[in-house]
């Protein structure tokens, strides 16, 4: 057979790797997410939400944009993992707060291996149903044994202490939000590496086409279990962290509200790019306080409606908006990097 | 001994028998088409073999080792790969990260999930290898989508032999290829290695005859005939229920 082509080799390798690098966007990202810290301090509570909301909205996007998986029950894990960080804390069994959460994320992803072969059967109805009932009964058995997690009135006593036996959760905010968006931060840089990764590139092919999927070798089952237990494991670490920066849990942990907050959070943010539930977390939580701020009342209203005007509008011709704006930036600025002829505008409409 | 081979095999959906008592071989290295009017049974006979649907009776033997009970992707890594007759592709990847995922599974990193791809030198050669085979070199970093129908059809094929088979089915690979796009196509065919068994599905008459070395008709779910070209071009029942006109004209 013809022997390897050098030139074709390079141009080939070139263009699997360049798949993962770091845009100098992304970057720009991250410098600003930590710039905040010393940006905003007023904002600590609120930024602390939003970097646990962003963390839960990835454990979703990874099985909804990468694996094609609906759930409306992500907050199984997510609560489940909260009330064992706030039960091992209270009652002494993991006090350092990184190892606690550690394995909250561990039994989280244990309990999204094991209800992950629900998930596998059926269609997306099916699914939403299956992992929406999952959370209600964990939600209901909490209820039930409040001997152990404090029924309604929540797990009381949870007494956090210091991240490296040094940084103690303090009033204002501060640690608890460095905290959570250094754990944000990590949670993201793995799940990055692991969507760039063949792992990651067959789920995207198993949520393409599941047929052709299995015709070329990938055992499609096991694919789809290893994500929903890796994402299940991301969603518990945000659970715990609710848990550790508040010392407190409570039943709507496990709320339907919040497992479809994270929906929201991706139909405003995207999916299927990682950013999508940091940037959906970001504009839904800031524009819910800044409505709410305006209309305490009504809020809700108009967080309605610009769901609504979103999905009108539709993302693609949003994105493409971006970039034709980014694109006549770009014509203005100076002409130093090369860049390619046409924008990447996002096809259709 | 036969790569390939069914042994008693038999579909039934309900009252309806879509295959009956199918015993086919397949020697190494065979260009075998297996033709047979519409509603032969073609596709679930293929489907038999790839796993997709389990036998009501019967065996299927690859390489002498029995496969009957085995998944569709354990045949794959077992030795058989196939195309469909409607392109099943990964429309959203481009072809080298599809070409890149079947080289990834196949040489047992698919589940490696740290690894950025294209990092293992094994992998990007064979990418190469593939993408020149077939001919993608100038459409290899657009998304699958948007490639002209003959490269798609290309990269159906391409992604089965990336599996690197014993045995490749090709399920009417040239169908609906525009006569512009189809010389491509049918070399790409023709040069495959002759290590690789191929079974081809399909109702171009020319094609069937000019690749296969040899054929069996497929009528009603059982096996009809089974010969050279030469013999099953001459049998009077073939013309008879299937190859009449296309032959004598």
């Amino acid at each position: 057979m013809t022997s390897p082509n050098p030139a074709l080799t390079g141009q080939v390798s070139d263009y699997l790797k360049r798949r993962a690098r770091w845009t100098p966007l992304e970057i720009a990202f991250w410098i600003f997410a930590f710039a905040t810290i010393w940006l905003f301090p007023s904002k600590y509570l609120i930024l602390k939400d939003t970097a646990i909301l962003a963390l839960f909205a990835l454990s979703l996007d990874l099985i909804l944009g990468y694996a094609g998986i609906i759930s409306l029950g992500q907050a199984a894990f997510f609560g489940f993992a909260g009330y064992f960080a706030g039960l091992v804390a209270k009652y002494g069994f993991i006090t350092e707060p990184v190892l606690a959460l550690m394995a909250a994320g561990l039994v989280a992803a244990a309990l999204g291996f094991v209800t992950s072969f629900l998930v596998l059967r059926g269609s997306d109805l099916t699914r939403l149903m299956v992992t929406l009932g999952v959370s209600l009964m964990l939600g209901e058995v909490a209820n039930r044994y409040s001997n152990i997690t404090g029924g309604a009135d929540g797990l009381q006593g949870v007494d956090i202490e210091p991240v490296f036996g040094r940084f103690r959760f303090d009033l204002y905010g501060h640690n608890g939000y460095v905290y959570c968006l250094i754990v944000l931060f990590i949670c993201f840089v793995v799940a990055r590496r692991v969507v760039y990764s063949p792992f990651g590139l067959s789920l995207r092919a198993v949520k393409g086409n599941p047929l052709r999927s299995s015709a070329i070798g990938i055992p499609v089952k096991w694919r789809l279990v290893a994500i929903y237990t890796f994402a299940a494991g991301i969603a518990g670490i945000a659970g715990a962290l609710l848990t550790q920066t508040t010392a407190f849990c409570s039943l709507d942990v496990f709320s339907l509200d919040r497992s479809a907050d994270l929906l929201l959070v991706l139909i405003i943010g995207g999916t299927g790019y990682l950013y999508g539930g940091l940037i959906g977390a970001v504009i839904y939580k800031f524009l819910q306080d800044w409505i709410a701020n305006l209309t305490p009342q009504y809020w809700q209203f108009w967080i309605g409606l610009v769901l609504v005007v979103i999905v009108l509008i539709g993302r693609d011709r949003m994105q493409a908006w971006i970039a034709t704006a980014l694109g006549a930036l770009e014509n203005i600025g100076p002409r130093t990097i090369a860049r390619p002829a046409k924008l990447a505008a996002p096809d259709g409409k | 001994m036969p790569i390939l081979q069914t042994t008693g095999l038999e579909k039934r959906f309900g009252g309806i028998v879509a295959t009956n008592n199918v015993n086919l071989s397949v020697e190494k290295g065979a260009r075998h088409a297996l033709i047979g009017p519409n509603g032969a049974g073609k596709t679930t006979f293929i489907n038999l073999l790839t796993g997709v649907l389990k036998p009501s009776a019967g065996r299927i033997t690859l390489e002498g080792k029995d496969i009957t009970d085995t998944l569709p992707h354990q045949r794959v890594r077992l030795g058989m790969a196939r195309t469909f007759q409607i392109n099943q592709l990964f429309l959203d990847l481009t072809p080298l990260e599809s070409v890149g995922l079947v080289i990834s599974e196949r040489l047992g990193s698919g589940a490696d999930w740290w690894r950025v791809v294209g990092t293992k030198s094994a992998v990007t050669e064979q990418i190469v290898e593939i993408i020149e085979r077939f001919h993608l070199g100038d459409v290899m970093r657009d998304r699958v989508a948007v490639l002209p129908y003959g490269k798609q059809r290309l990269l159906e094929i391409a992604l089965a032999f990336a599996c690197r088979p014993q045995v490749l089915l090709l399920d009417e690979p040239a169908a609906g290829v525009p006569e512009a796009e189809r010389h491509e196509l049918l070399a790409t065919i023709e040069a495959l290695p002759a290590d690789v068994t191929v079974l081809l599905i399909e109702h171009d008459m020319d094609l069937v005859f000019s690749f296969a070395d040899r054929i069996s008709v497929l009528v009603n779910g059982a096996l009809f005939v089974d010969g050279a070209p030469e013999d099953v071009a001459k049998d009077p029942r073939v013309k008879a229920v299937y190859l009449g006109e296309e032959l004598d004209a």
